[in-house]
This record gives C-alpha cells, sequence and structure tokens, in this order.
C-alpha cells in the first residue's frame, strides 16, 4: 500500500477527490481529507489499486507525488523498534544474553555478576592492554588457598563476536548452577575457575566502532604502518615457526618477539604465578572444532590418547544438544599448522589439558553470526565444557 | 597423485539446501589442483543424484521485484555486524554467494579455504537487456592466512539463465589499519 499526496488546484478537482473516498469499493482512505484547492490531500491507497487511482489523477491533471511507498515497511519497522526498547527496559534488571554488547556492558555486568554472588565470584584485574584499558578475568571460588585451577578464555581474537557472548553466558551458568548442579558444585567445591571474558579488549572496541573484521590486537608496530599482533600467535611455544608471519600487515603476524604483548603477558604472568592451573580452554569462532595441542609440530602430543578421547566425549554430548557437528582432533591434524599458540604454551608449561574451541558455524554466516546463536551456542558448548572440567577434577596431577 | 599433471581428489558429498535444510541431495566430485601453473582453476567434475529444486517461483517474484523498483537497488552491509540481514535482501545475498562460489573456484588451492564473510557494498546496474545486474564489494575470508579479502564482482542473473560473473577482481586492503 502506498500513501500519495495530491494537490487539487480548484473546486472540481476538489469534488473529484472526495468522490474517490466516497466509492467505498476503492478502498481508498484519506489520511488528510480535500479541504481546500492547494492544500495537501493525502490518500492511503490499497496496492491492487495503485495504477487506477494514479491514472485517474493524471488523467484529471491532479498532481501528486507518493509520500510512503511501503506502509507494511514502516509497520514492520515501528513494530521492530517498539519491541527493541522494549527489551531495553527489560535489560536495565535482566542482562540480555541473547544480544551481543559492548565492553563497557560486558565490564558492567561482571562487577553485577560479582555483587549477586559475592562469596563465589569476583572480578581481578590482571594487566592492562596496549590501549590501557583493563584486562579483567573472573574467579570462581569456594575457598582453599590455590586449589588447582582451570583457565578458560574468550574473544582473544575480536572479531569473534560468539566467543565474547558465550563467555558471559558461560560464566552466568556457572554462578547460578552452583549449589545446584551436581558437576558444577563438585568442581568449584574443589578447583579455582578463572574466566576472562574480553581477552582482547582494544580489538574488541574497534570491530565496534571501526572495522567489524578486526583480529589481532592494536599495538602500534615499529617501522610499518600496519597495526596489531595476533594474540594467539604470540605465545613461546614454537614462536617464529612456520604457521605464523613475520610481518606485521599479516593477520597472523607474530610479533616483534615473543609475549611482547600485554594481553598475552598479562596471561602468561598471572598463570605462572598462580602455580596450579591445570587446564586451560581457549575459546575461537568459527568452524566447530575441538582441538588440542599441537599447532606448531606434526608430533603427537605425549598425551594425546587420553586428550583425543575426552575431545570425542565432549564433541559428542555437544551434538546430543542441537545435533551441531564439531571435528577434533590436534591443532596441526585439524585446522592447520600455527606456531605462538595460546594451548602448545600451556601445554609446554605443564599444563595437561589444554584445548581450543573454535564454536559456530562453518561459514555461512562466520564472524557475522546472528545473535539468535548466541544462546543456542553457549547451551551446546556447555556440556562439552563441563566434560572437560569433570575429567580435570577427576584426574589430578 | 598424477605425475607431471597434479593431484586429484575424490569425494561423496552432501548438498543441504540452506533454505529448506530436510533438502538433501547426494553428490560425488573428482577434483584436480594443477601441478605447476598456480594461476589455472582446479578442474571440477560432478555428478549429482536426483534434481536440485526448482526455484522458478521465488526467481521469478524476486526478477520481477527489482525489474519494478523505480530507483537502483543499493545496499551495504550485508549480513550487518549483528548477522542480520533484512529478509529483503536475502535473495541479493544468495546471489553474492552463487557469485563468490566462482571467484572462489577460480582462485583456489590445495591450501586455500575461502568463505564470503560480508557484502561490503552491492549497487544495481541498470540493463538495457533482460538480464539483472549487481556490482558487489565483497570480503572474502582466506581461513589459512585469515586474511580479509576485498573483492569486486560484476553479476549477471536472469531467472531462466542463471547467474554469470562477468568481471572479478582483488581489491587492495584498506590502509585503515
Amino acid at each position: 500500500d502506498q500513501v500519495l499526496r495530491a494537490t487539487a488546484g480548484d473546486e472540481a478537482q476538489l469534488a473529484l477527490l472526495r468522490a474517490l473516498g466516497e466509492q467505498e469499493e476503492l478502498q481508498v482512505d484519506f489520511w488528510r481529507g480535500p479541504t481546500k484547492p492547494g492544500h495537501p490531500t493525502d490518500l492511503r491507497v490499497p496496492f491492487w489499486n495503485l495504477q487506477a487511482i494514479k491514472s485517474f489523477l493524471e488523467a484529471n491533471d491532479i498532481p501528486y507525488s507518493v509520500m510512503i511507498e511501503d506502509v507494511q515497511e514502516l509497520l514492520n519497522e515501528e513494530k521492530r523498534t517498539m519491541r527493541l526498547s522494549r527489551r531495553l527496559e527489560r535489560s536495565m534488571d535482566t542482562f540480555d544474553f541473547s544480544s551481543y554488547h559492548t565492553i563497557e556492558e560486558i565490564y558492567d555486568w561482571m562487577e553485577q555478576l560479582a555483587a549477586e554472588h559475592p562469596s563465589l565470584v569476583t572480578r581481578l584485574q590482571i594487566g592492562e592492554s596496549y590501549e590501557k584499558r583493563p584486562l579483567y578475568v573472573l574467579k570462581f571460588s569456594t575457598g582453599g588457598a590455590g586449589r588447582p585451577a582451570i583457565w578458560l578464555d574468550t574473544g582473544i581474537h575480536s572479531r569473534e563476536w560468539i566467543t565474547q557472548a558465550t563467555g558471559v553466558w558461560t560464566a552466568n551458568k556457572l554462578a547460578t548452577e552452583y549449589g545446584k548442579d551436581p558437576a558444577v558444585t563438585a568442581i568449584l567445591d574443589n578447583m579455582d575457575i578463572f574466566f576472562e571474558i574480553v581477552t582482547n579488549p582494544d580489538g574488541f572496541a574497534y570491530t565496534q566502532s571501526t572495522n567489524r573484521m578486526w583480529r589481532k590486537t592494536r599495538s602500534l608496530n615499529a617501522g610499518s604502518s600496519c597495526v596489531g599482533v595476533d594474540p594467539n600467535r604470540n605465545w613461546d611455544a614454537g614462536f617464529g615457526g612456520p604457521g605464523s608471519s613475520g610481518n606485521p600487515c599479516s593477520e597472523t603476524y607474530r610479533g616483534a618477539y615473543a609475549h611482547s604483548e600485554s594481553e598475552v603477558s598479562s596471561i602468561v604472568d598471572f598463570i605462572l604465578r598462580h602455580g596450579n592451573v591445570k587446564a586451560v580452554i581457549s575459546i575461537h569462532s568459527y568452524s566447530q572444532m575441538l582441538m588440542y595441542p599441537y599447532g606448531y609440530k606434526t608430533e603427537p602430543a605425549p598425551d594425546h590418547d587420553e586428550l583425543d578421547a575426552l575431545a570425542a566425549k565432549a564433541v559428542q554430548d555437544l551434538a546430543a544438544v542441537h545435533g551441531t557437528q564439531y571435528t577434533y582432533g590436534s591443532i596441526v591434524d585439524t585446522i592447520y599448522q600455527a606456531a605462538g599458540t595460546t594451548v602448545d604454551w600451556a601445554y609446554d608449561n605443564g599444563i595437561k589439558y589444554s584445548y581450543t574451541f573454535e564454536l559456530r558455524d562453518t561459514g555461512r554466516y562466520g564472524f557475522l553470526l546472528p545473535a539468535s546463536h548466541i544462546v543456542p551456542t553457549a547451551t551446546e558448548t556447555w556440556p562439552a565444557l563441563l566434560d572437560i572440567m569433570e575429567h580435570v577434577l577427576e584426574h589430578p596431577y | 597423485d598424477i605425475d607431471n599433471v597434479g593431484r586429484k581428489y575424490h569425494l561423496k558429498l552432501v548438498l543441504e539446501d540452506i533454505v529448506e535444510k530436510d533438502n538433501i541431495v547426494n553428490c560425488t566430485a573428482e577434483i584436480l589442483y594443477h601441478l605447476d601453473n598456480t594461476n589455472a582453476a582446479p578442474d571440477v567434475h560432478f555428478e549429482i543424484e536426483g534434481e536440485l529444486k526448482n526455484t522458478e517461483e521465488q526467481d521469478n517474484i524476486f526478477y520481477n521485484r527489482i525489474k519494478s523498483l523505480k530507483k537502483e537497488l543499493v545496499a551495504q552491509n550485508i549480513p550487518d555486524s549483528h548477522g542480520n540481514v533484512p529478509p529483503e535482501m536475502e535473495p541479493i545475498r544468495l546471489l553474492a554467494q552463487a557469485a563468490a562460489g566462482y571467484v572462489v573456484w577460480q582462485n583456489s588451492t590445495e591450501n586455500t579455504r575461502y568463505e564470503l564473510a560480508q557484502i561490503k557494498r552491492v549497487r544495481q546496474v541498470k540493463r538495457s537487456d533482460d538480464y539483472l545486474e549487481f556490482d558487489y564489494m565483497v570480503l572474502l575470508h582466506e581461513f589459512v592466512s585469515q586474511e580479509i579479502i576485498p573483492w569486486q564482482m560484476t553479476v549477471l542473473w536472469h531467472p531462466q539463465h542463471g547467474v554469470k560473473v562477468t568481471q572479478n577482481s582483488r581489491q587492495p586492503k584498506h590502509a585503515e589499519h
């Protein structure tokens, strides 16, 4: 349907316009009725009658223009914005897990989570990003001193938005399931969990302000106009090898030296100082894969068989939720050779249970995964994470 | 491996209709990657078991809709940052995916994996003949290098004659590094 604006030039034309409104079968509906010559008349004309009405106006020399090309479109838009503002109101007291958020919103929500679960969750700062943003980690602990711990991170590659969003959901799940879910309760009664959700805040901010496809950190590279280092090639494990680039303009640029990035060194320092981290799970997207070391070499990891069996189980439990199929194996066998990765560093530093996830999808949306996928993705990944964490709990070393 | 020629892969795959998930078709294919000439696209031969879905009706609806637009269609960022695609842009996106498939094929080697990441910009070009013409600027995501590569494609389409990519070229990455 369209809305036309017609202007009658004289009384005769005015009468014609009024007559249009009087003929019920035409279904012409005045949004602004005919009043005086020279004053506009707005008529809503149903789609099926458009041609006839326009011809009528033209034949009678009544000038008109199309004011609204598509009335339905406007109605849809209005409904959309109303739904949006209602959602905004709701999120004032309940966080919307099914949409993507800004850094500020995530950081605020973290504070809120810690405030709502004071005996379980604290928000720690482990360092600062290149651009001086705080690097926050949520600590889940029921006490003890230096208990064996599990490290989780999401968002190390900023464009992988499904990961930060899944991180938020998962952190919330951990907090709310403690004391209810037996597995979560057993894990947290004996171990601590450290969860860094926005592992690359500078990159994340850049994906929101300037370039949605930004992957790396935002550090300036000496002698180059290109910015950033791939934080998943910057770890000291096979650093500099094939599967990373020496070119600052490359998406897989390894950096001038291992741990050059504060986003990486902060984690390294934290984990080494802690001294009792037993698992590192680093979450990426996309491709639907669950992988363990190595990425930098083809030689199988000594714990290959155990890691593989656990991956098989986790992937099976993930698929059971929504049917999402994952492949699994070592990084080098499953995705590609990559040097200087998080999990290879963790493994080579004695952390046996080192895994990396590549979440949904397999390329249809890729990095631009619709928000409607957030909750299903987080929901299906949850049992896989639990499988790994439970295994860590049951196999102390 | 085929001496002095290249490497051939025999594939058995399942094609799944993006729009109608239950619609699946079995397919076998042979891909030959050439040894020397890195500029040659791999040879592809395939066989489909059964038939692909008839989309005549939807094709014609889309065709007529675009033909009756008063102003040439222009759009950006499909999907947007949040993965949203306005419903009326869905066919534009499917068309880009088909066209990008051709571009990817022409540029594939055993060491590449390309996905269409986003349509940065699409502009309809008015034609005097029956074809619809769209000038696309897309972003391809190359998996192994993780690079995002801007690529221009000129795409022709007609409900009866199908998709043609008449022009395509890799674009320089933005200096907004």
